[in-house]
């Protein structure tokens, strides 16, 4: 088991590295000029009118940002720093990235972890359901429902309910950030293709062990159904359901982006659409590096959960 | 003598061309046995053929042109000259959403294109030659794979700047992955068989052993995935104009309607709902299909 963390912890070094290394060039695959780009985009301290920055300006922050230097110089004192936990200033407000991050960070967090849980239990409880009477019409309008929900935009779900829950009966209030009521509708927004996603791949998983001969004899020496699906069916089909809980953790996390914006919310959503808009490039740069590596850390968990919940794995 | 060595090249040919015939009419007729099985399939490809059709008689259909405002129709609900209301300025929401199913079927089709092309190439490279270049090309996908969900193209997005090229450029990028890794996969059950085994013996070109051997034993769950991703980069695309990072204004592009009807969601239900039930109904079509398709073509990847 613990060559099993080791290895699978060493697998993920080289991945993050090539994440720094995209995330990185960014600002030099852009088309143009670095420094052109980045006084074009904000200006930096005042000093930045769009075309008209002066020649010493830019001299200047082409010195101060490092990109007379050798690219691959650049890399590692960028990586340095970034590995010091400094991650830059913002173009835009000058102030450092990593405490704008955090600032919103939380409410992003507190979105997507509120839908994961939405989308957990809403697509586990559909999936089992429906795979107990497969078939029936309940499994088939669940099934329907998932279609539905993979192939609805959230962006558009979001305004529906915003416009029967918020403006029509006027339960929750429409946008904003703060308590739980303001949390409701984002969060089942961003669940909903979640739990389609899962309820679909429980159904499968729990129809393909339903016919495994160790259910037959289960049922054979008289449990009970309830005792069946539950003791003997589910605990093996969640092994599949886990990786894709983590994979969707990934999704929710970027998706937030999306509905963070459609609920007029706080959080790290709005401030990348607010710094691609800019050119803030330190910014995005920092946003996408943390994202990327929060989701590849989560994908280590649940790599190692899996490992730990079905054997074979580990030995492979 | 003449005679007899012209029959012989035609019967080989003809005899060819019923073989093919044969192999077609096989697949059509699974595919059309497993429709009946599937009516959902029909459905799918029904509504996508009537989507198609509206895309293309789209100067035909719109009664009005989607970017001219009309200031004494503004915001007015649906009624038998505006089927689908007015937005702010008083264009004609219906000529809207119907000139928007030219542009999402067109993003949909190119960035999967470019998507499933490149991602086959670096699958089939990656599975044939092994070694090296295999495990150079899987880590810059696990690469590509760290970036979740819509982030990776989010990130393209950056670096090119906005616009509905550059999304359909970064929603393709973001989509090679899924693709390397399903050709790879295939690739590397593929190249055991004794006829590639075969062909490598007598000596057939690298090139040439992929592309008229392996390539043609792939293609089923290319085509699955390429019809299912082109739903989920339909899907994509829109939300990157919602974002106002796609398409801009005054196209008539669902995303961006959706983006600008938010901020009139009170006074006017109608411009929010057409385009967004416009999206889901593509994207629905094409999951149909693509299950369906899925089903007929490649039942290993069937789920139930």
């Amino acid at each position: 088991m613990i060559t099993f963390l080791i290895r699978r912890f060493l697998a993920a070094i080289p991945v993050l590295l090539g994440v720094s290394i995209l995330v990185f060039s960014m600002l030099h695959l852009t088309p143009g000029d670095p420094v052109q780009l980045m006084l074009s985009g904000g200006g930096a301290g005042g000093s930045g009118g769009s075309q008209g920055a002066s020649a010493e300006a830019v001299e200047a922050l082409r010195k101060e940002m490092g990109f007379d230097r050798p690219i691959w110089e650049q890399y590692l004192t960028w990586l340095g720093d970034v590995l010091q936990g400094d991650l830059g200033r913002s173009i835009w407000s000058n102030q450092k990235v990593t405490e704008m991050i955090f600032a919103q960070l939380p409410s992003t967090i507190q979105l997507t972890l509120a839908g994961l849980g939405i989308a957990i239990v809403l697509g586990i409880v559909l999936g089992i359901a429906a795979a107990v009477r497969p078939h029936s019409w309940f499994d088939t309008l669940t099934m329907g429902f998932a279609s539905l929900g993979v192939s609805m935009p959230s962006f558009w779900l979001g305004l529906v309910l915003i416009y029967i829950f918020a403006l029509h009966f006027g339960w929750v209030p429409a946008t904003g950030t703060g308590g739980v009521k303001r949390l409701i509708l984002p969060a089942f927004t961003l669940g909903l293709e979640a739990s389609a996603i899962i309820a679909r791949l429980v159904r499968s998983s729990m129809l393909e062990i339903m016919r495994q001969e160790y259910i037959t004899t289960a049922r054979a020496k008289g449990l009970r159904e309830t005792a069946v699906v539950t003791r003997h069916a589910l605990r093996n089909a969640m092994i599949p359901v886990i990786t894709i809980i983590g994979l969707q953790f990934g999704a929710l996390l970027s998706g937030a982006v999306i509905i963070e914006t459609v609920f007029a919310r706080q959080g790290i959503g709005r401030l990348t659409i607010t710094a691609i808009n800019g050119k803030d490039f330190p910014l995005v740069q920092g946003i996408i590096l943390l994202v990327a590596t929060i989701y590849v850390f989560v994908n280590l968990l649940t790599d190692l959960l899996y490992g730990f919940l079905d054997p074979k794995i580990r030995y492979e | 003598m003449v005679q007899q060595r012209l029959r012989i090249p035609t019967a080989l040919s003809d005899q060819g061309l019923q073989d093919n015939v044969g192999r077609q009419r096989s697949a059509f007729s699974r595919i059309l046995r497993l429709s009946r099985r599937h009516p959902s399939t029909i459905v799918g490809a029904s509504v996508l053929f009537l989507l198609v059709a509206i895309a293309i008689l789209a100067p035909v259909i719109a009664p009005f042109d989607p970017t001219d405002p009309d200031p004494s129709v503004r915001l007015t609900p649906p009624s038998s000259t505006h089927w689908f209301g007015t937005d702010e300025l008083g264009r004609d929401v219906f000529s809207a959403v119907i000139w928007g199913a030219r542009i999402s079927l067109r993003v949909g089709l190119i960035s999967m294109g470019i998507g499933a092309t490149l991602g086959t190439l670096i699958g089939l490279l990656a599975g044939f030659y092994g070694r090296w270049l295999d495990t150079i090309l899987m880590r810059l996908i696990d690469i590509m794979l760290a970036f979740p969900g819509i982030l990776l193209a989010i990130t393209f997005v950056a670096m090119l700047g906005p616009g509905l090229n550059n999304v359909m450029i970064a929603v393709g990028i973001a989509n090679i992955p899924r693709f390397t890794r399903l050709v790879r996969s295939s690739v590397l059950s593929v190249k055991t068989l004794t006829y590639v085994e075969a062909a490598e013996a007598v000596g057939v070109p690298n090139s040439r052993i992929m592309v008229r051997h392996i390539l043609p034993n792939v293609l089923s769950p290319i085509i699955v995935l390429a019809t299912l991703g082109i739903a989920s980069a339909i899907l994509s695309a829109a939300g990157l104009s919602f974002l106002g990072l796609g398409a801009q204004p005054p196209t008539p592009e669902w995303g961006a309607m959706l983006s600008k009807a938010r901020g009139f969601l009170r006074v006017a239900w109608w411009w929010a709902t057409f385009p967004g039930l416009a999206i889901m109904i593509t994207v629905l079509a094409m999951n149909l299909l693509g299950d369906g398709l899925r089903d007929a073509l490649d039942p290993r990847l069937r789920t139930q």
